[in-house]
């Protein structure tokens, strides 16, 4: 059962892979990149791993591939220049992915990471949280790392502001601060004119 | 599971940093107008005293906090130490051109202070976990630090460049350092030396994830034919931020270097000596070569980047305490004269001219002898010209590679490094020999002068005594051992 679901899954993970790279429309290879993370996240859970499963679905899913999703409906890309020279360089391309994909076979294939090497890990009680697990380890013994990790992310919040925040006299940003201290006198100007006689029958009658 | 609480002195200096660095954060918005060189006077309190606390903490014998990920050793304690001497002296260089350029911003000093963060973590990591995030605080850092003038558009592109290559880069350390787990089972650089130790036989696993490692460092480092970045970043980053990027990542990249292959991955040494000899090789013709035809002295420092990164291989790829030892020695010194180079191009440039092509350097000696001198020494120690530092440098590397038997290897990039004379020494006949065309005074703050002074005659110094220095690379490098 656990084998059929595996291939299952696996299949449908390769598949929208190649799918993401190989469709027309950014937007449906960016459904396809969440279909691929889902299937991801269920080979996961096969793994035993929830947590992890869980995260991916939420942090990527969620989160990055929304954005991505805003990104590109928003952005008006002309996909025809990106497009050229995709025949032309498809031979070399093909040649280059088939050594890659050799190479690795050769050295990742079931003659090195086979059961006999790496035996299949024995499965865990059903109250076994590995969530719990997880976060005993990251506290402890990886806890610097961690720290140094939400540095990062410290870091990538100073540069984003960095780059993205500035004073350009050409952009017209709103200063609440000041929209709400305005006066009427700031926006409305009374003036004081004569009467005029009416002009138009139609503006007199509907006045 | 038994937790033993780590012992945090060790990481004294790395917390002394964190804390200023967001003190410093803090102090950037809330700084008045009179005072706006606070930030910059907290940031060198900082290194100042990150110096002072590693030079109190460092200790004969290496120390292993934090469950193996941290190490404190002469070796860290050493480069650390150039660390933060060699950013002072950025920071200080790079102050007058920022303002007249209107980018001097707390970003500059805030990203910088984080990137030696990263740095210092590098040299100290003991795994391979914190190996890779200090290399990412690093570099992020740096990405940021590249894009920050907006207005220029080679900067933009450089930044972009740079990002997407040194996040390529990053892939491909991650995926070997995920095959040398996959193969070893361990993250700790020490245990993964004893696995090696105790399995003889070839891993084909382990050799895949070798070379993964090594095109990641080489691609870091800047070596041919990993190396297409470097002229384009150079080039196209404001200077400060290139004097930057030239200087201290590159001792922090070393230390990853030694750490990683030499004392995490040490038993594989007849696996990764062959590619670094091609790496060696490559850069050492490439570099000398192509710097020939450049027009722009921060171009033509790039490529000489290059061949210098090939000698530091060179050192690396002896494998012994005195390859690691020169390679160590080789680039504290290159950090220093590049410190020097392209420091002089900030002292040269003024608002809105900027002194980046070599044609701008003449008749540098008619306009200021001083500094004329100062450049003329600079360029000699990295052409290799006794008595200055570089030859010295180079002599010691050449010596451990020979040592270990390759002595084509050595003599192929003495010739090239003939070959590479010939730019270093263009340098000088224009600024020597040409007429000027330029006659605007050289005008620079007190300061910056005396450092700037200070550091070719330390590259003098250095060069007819480099006893002292080189002993404690050598005493770094055996205990690293």
């Amino acid at each position: 059962m656990e084998s059929v679901l595996f291939y299952l899954f696996s299949a449908v993970l390769v598949g929208s892979a190649v799918a993401v790279v190989t469709v027309r429309n950014p937007v449906f290879a960016v459904l396809f990149l969440v279909l691929a993370f889902f299937t991801t996240a269920a080979i996961w859970l096969l793994l035993e791993a929830e947590f992890l499963a869980l995260v991916l679905i939420l942090v990527y899913v969620g989160a990055v591939m929304v954005l991505f999703l805003f990104v590109v409906m928003m952005l008006d890309i002309n996909l025809v220049p990106l497009r050229e020279g995709f025949i032309r360089f498809l031979p070399v391309a093909i040649l280059v992915a088939i050594v890659a994909f050799a190479e690795i076979a050769v050295v990742l294939g079931p003659q090195h990471f086979g059961l006999e090497q790496i035996p299949s890990p024995v499965a865990h009680a059903a109250d076994y949280s590995n969530t719990k697990e997880l976060g005993r380890i990251l506290y402890t013994s990886y806890a610097y790392p961690f720290e140094i990790a939400a540095l990062i992310l410290l870091v990538a919040i100073i540069a984003a502001i960095s780059l993205t925040l500035r004073r350009r006299p050409d952009t017209k940003y709103q200063n609440p601060a000041v929209q709400v201290e305005v006066k009427r006198n700031d926006r409305v100007r009374m003036v004081k004119m004569a009467a005029e006689k009416k002009v138009s029958h139609r503006e007199g009658a509907s006045s | 599971m038994n937790f033993v609480m780590p012992t945090f002195l060790p990481a004294l200096p790395e917390i002394f940093v964190l804390t200023m660095a967001c003190a410093v954060l803090i102090a950037d918005v809330y700084k008045s107008e009179k005072n706006p060189f606070i930030t910059y006077h907290l940031s060198l309190v900082t290194l100042l005293g990150a110096a002072v606390l590693t030079v109190m903490m460092h200790d004969a014998e290496p120390v292993i906090t934090f469950g193996g990920s941290f190490i404190n050793d002469s070796m860290a304690a050493l480069l650390k130490v150039f660390i933060y001497l060699v950013t002072a002296v950025v920071f200080l260089y790079s102050r007058d051109y920022l303002i007249q350029r209107g980018l001097f911003k707390g970003e500059f000093l805030i990203l910088g202070l984080f990137a030696v963060l990263g740095m210092m973590v590098m040299v100290s990591a003991y795994n391979m976990v914190t190996v890779y995030l200090g290399l990412e605080l690093m570099s992020l850092s740096l990405y940021a630090m590249v894009a920050m003038h907006r207005d220029s558009s080679v900067a933009s592109e450089a930044a972009m460049k740079y990002f997407i290559l040194g996040a390529v880069a990053s892939g491909f350390l991650l995926y070997g350092m995920s095959l040398i787990y996959g193969a070893t089972g361990q993250l700790g650089l020490t245990e993964i030396a004893s696995y090696i130790k105790a399995s003889s036989g070839h891993d084909l696993i382990l050799v895949l994830g070798v070379s993964f490692v090594v095109v990641a460092l080489a691609f870091k480092l800047g070596a041919v034919p990993f190396h297409m970045w470097i002229p384009d970043v150079y080039h196209g980053a404001p200077t400060p931020i290139t004097l930057f990027i030239g200087s201290a990542p590159k001792i922090a990249a070393l230390a990853m270097v030694l750490r990683l292959l030499s004392d995490g991955l040490g038993g594989l040494h007849g696996e990764w000596q062959g590619m670094l000899i091609l790496l060696t090789v490559l850069s050492v013709t490439l570099g000398n070569v192509v710097a020939i035809a450049q027009k722009n002295i921060k171009r033509m420092l790039a490529y000489s980047t290059i061949a210098h990164v090939g000698f530091i291989f060179m050192g690396v790829l002896a494998g012994s305490p005195a390859g690691n030892a020169g390679a160590m020695f080789y680039i504290i010194t290159y950090a220093i004269m590049a410190l020097g180079g392209f420091g002089m191009i900030l002292l040269l440039s003024r608002a809105g001219f900027e002194a980046d092509n070599i044609e701008d350097f003449k008749g540098l000696a008619k306009r200021n002898p001083w500094f004329a001198f100062m450049m003329l020494i600079v360029m000699f120690s990295m052409a290799g010209v006794p008595p200055t530092v570089g030859f010295y440098a180079k002599l010691s590397v050449l010596s451990a590679v020979i040592d270990a038997g390759y002595v084509w290897v050595a003599a192929y990039a003495v010739l090239f490094s003939v070959v590479g004379a010939f730019y270093y020494l263009r340098v000088i006949k224009f600024m020597y020999f040409d007429d000027q065309d330029d006659n605007t005074p050289i005008e620079s703050s007190p300061d910056v002068r005396a450092v700037m002074s200070a550091n070719a005659l330390a590259i003098l110094l250095l060069g007819i005594f480099p006893g002292t220095l080189m002993g404690m690379c050598a005493s770094a490098a055996s205990v690293a051992h």
